[in-house]
């Protein structure tokens, strides 16, 4: 973790709610699944939020306006400064040996995923991305994906764009592991209705999203775990949702 | 030079900064941030006899100037801190380790006071009396006088190191608890725990916290630590630690002329990772602005 002042250098709306934001910063170490923790001018705690993309210099996140944090972040013109909490979780593990990994993604969860996917392609891995919105007027990063041969399956919940329903619905065999990240009930879909191993990047109301204050505690196989911390990407083996429903 | 050095219960530290409990987790964790040795002490995460998953999500809830948790004493048993925890921390950590515990009845009290009594590592004990007495209707020991008078005069019979009775806000006469307290035995009070309170989420229009009530802390409630503390330093004899909103080096010096002998810092920590090794950094000139040469001089100091 690392604590920096970053520039804004964008903040657009670029679907209803949907903001895209890239931050300057010095060079960082991140990886595909990690977070950042923004301080918000206003508010006590910092906002989470996934990182969609980075280079050397640059991070840029997707984010929606959930309440009045986000809404206030939606406010931040061009040439602010953001003090950021850089490099937060344990990201996505790509090591796991496979060669068509299936992504599925729900709503703000999506962000995250095109790092991932930029990563497993560059690593010569042939992933297929799953991608479910409300309505077409949401479904952000499809030009992203594709523009770099990822092929995207949509769905939106009121038919406006691809399939009509549910993203889980889109998963068929042909996928030799997993990766998900998007709102519970997703999550707990794509966990019951997947064939092979793979990783869920979960989302908890947190503290301080650096393991200290241990607000965000789930319990797994393996006893408590913060989703901040240990997380929030988990292995599938890991949860105890079967045991739970 | 200025001189930040005080003392707590006889042990010397080299500053009154102390993490507070459960904002700092076992404070090993921060070590990877940021040399813990600049730290006064470290009161690790509440410990209770067994071990404890703690509530159901969400914990945690924003709030004007601060936020509330409802953590519920997430932690592995004391046993299991004694062996793994508090070894871990005293590798990367040579100064004052408080052990809080908190307990359901006078007997785990007693079983985790003894424990932690043991382990030559800790310097400090903090009973968190802000718990439900599960063998008494569930009334929270630290709201009552008799209760908590049991507890502690129950632990000091075990207790092996100096004992620290940490004071719930949510009562009506603070100072009468503390001197209890100090009347069964306790070696010094800090203060204030959470205040109790709640949010409520407009859209779903229930309690954002599952528990639904949670614990207040943060900025906000600075001015009501300080009314207790300077209060609780009029009422008892033994050293008050102030808990509470602290957040920069006027917190601290303002924190101790209203009695305190030193401060914990805690939800800062949850905002900024560096808070506390920033606020030690600016002590020095703070001190110098307000010509405080010997810090512990200004204890008590606006009485």
């Amino acid at each position: 973790m690392i604590k920096q002042n970053c520039r804004v250098t964008e903040n657009t709306e670029i679907a209803p709610k949907f903001f895209r934001m890239v931050l300057e910063c010095e060079k960082v170490s991140i990886k595909a699944g990690q977070f950042i923790n923004i301080t918000v001018d206003g508010f006590y705690l910092r906002r989470p939020i996934s990182i969609c993309d980075f280079d050397d210099r640059t991070i840029t996140i997707i984010y929606k306006i959930m309440g009045e944090g986000t809404a206030m972040l939606a406010k931040t013109p061009s040439g602010a400064y953001l003090d950021c909490l850089i490099g937060l979780g344990n990201g996505f593990d790509t090591s796991v040996k496979c060669e068509t990994p299936l992504i599925i993604g729900g709503g703000v969860g999506a962000p995250p995923l095109f790092a991932l996917a930029k990563k497993l392609a560059a690593d010569g891995k042939k992933p297929k991305v799953l991608l479910g919105f409300n309505t077409s007027q949401e479904a952000i990063l499809v030009k992203e994906f594709e523009s770099r041969n990822i092929p995207v399956v949509l769905a939106t919940l009121d038919g406006t764009a691809g399939h009509k329903g549910f993203v889980t619905e889109l998963i068929e065999s042909g996928y030799d592991y997993f990766y998900a990240c998007g709102p519970l009930p997703m999550l707990k879909a794509v966990y019951n209705n997947t064939e092979t191993d793979g990783q869920l990047s979960l989302e908890e109301r947190m503290g301080c999203g650096f393991g200290a204050c241990m607000g965000c505690s789930i319990m797994t196989k393996g006893g408590a775990k913060r989703v901040c911390k240990e997380g929030p990407v988990f292995y599938k083996e890991e949860l105890l949702w079967q045991t739970q429903e | 030079m200025a001189d930040t050095r005080v003392k707590l219960c006889g042990i010397t530290l080299k500053n009154p900064i102390i993490a507070a409990s459960g904002t700092f987790g076992y404070g090993y964790e921060f070590a990877e941030y940021y040399d813990i040795n600049v730290l006064g002490g470290i009161s690790i995460k509440g410990t209770t006899k067994n071990s404890r998953f703690g509530n159901p999500t969400p914990r945690i809830a924003e709030c004007y100037g601060g936020l509330i948790n409802s953590v519920g004493l997430q932690n592995p048993g004391i046993d299991k801190v004694i062996s793994e925890e508090i070894p871990r921390l005293k590798k990367c950590f040579e100064n004052l380790i408080i052990a809080n515990i908190g307990g359901f009845s006078v007997d785990e009290f007693v079983y985790s006071v003894e424990k932690a009594g043991e382990c030559e590592d800790i310097g400090i004990i903090e009973l968190n009396v802000s718990c439900p007495n599960l063998h008494a209707g569930g009334i929270n020991f630290g709201t009552s006088p008799v209760e908590v008078g049991k507890v502690v005069s129950a632990v000091k019979k075990v207790a092996k190191k100096p004992l620290m009775v940490k004071l719930t806000p949510n009562v009506t006469d603070i100072a009468e608890i503390a001197k209890v307290c100090e009347a069964e035995g306790a070696d010094g009070i800090s203060l204030i725990n959470t205040l109790l309170g709640m949010r409520i989420d407009l859209r779903c229009r229930k309690p954002v916290i599952a528990n639904k009530m949670g614990g207040f802390s943060g900025k906000a409630v600075f001015p009501v630590a300080v009314r207790a503390v300077y209060q609780v330093y009029d009422a008892v004899k033994i050293p008050v630690v102030g808990i509470g909103g602290v957040s920069s080096a006027r917190d601290v010096i303002e924190m101790m002329l209203a009695g305190a002998s030193c401060v914990q810092v805690g939800s800062a920590n949850l905002v900024n990772p560096f808070a506390m090794k920033e606020i030690i950094e600016e002590l020095p000139a703070v001190m110098a602005e307000y010509d405080i040469n010997t810090l512990s001089e200004i204890i008590g100091g606006a009485h």
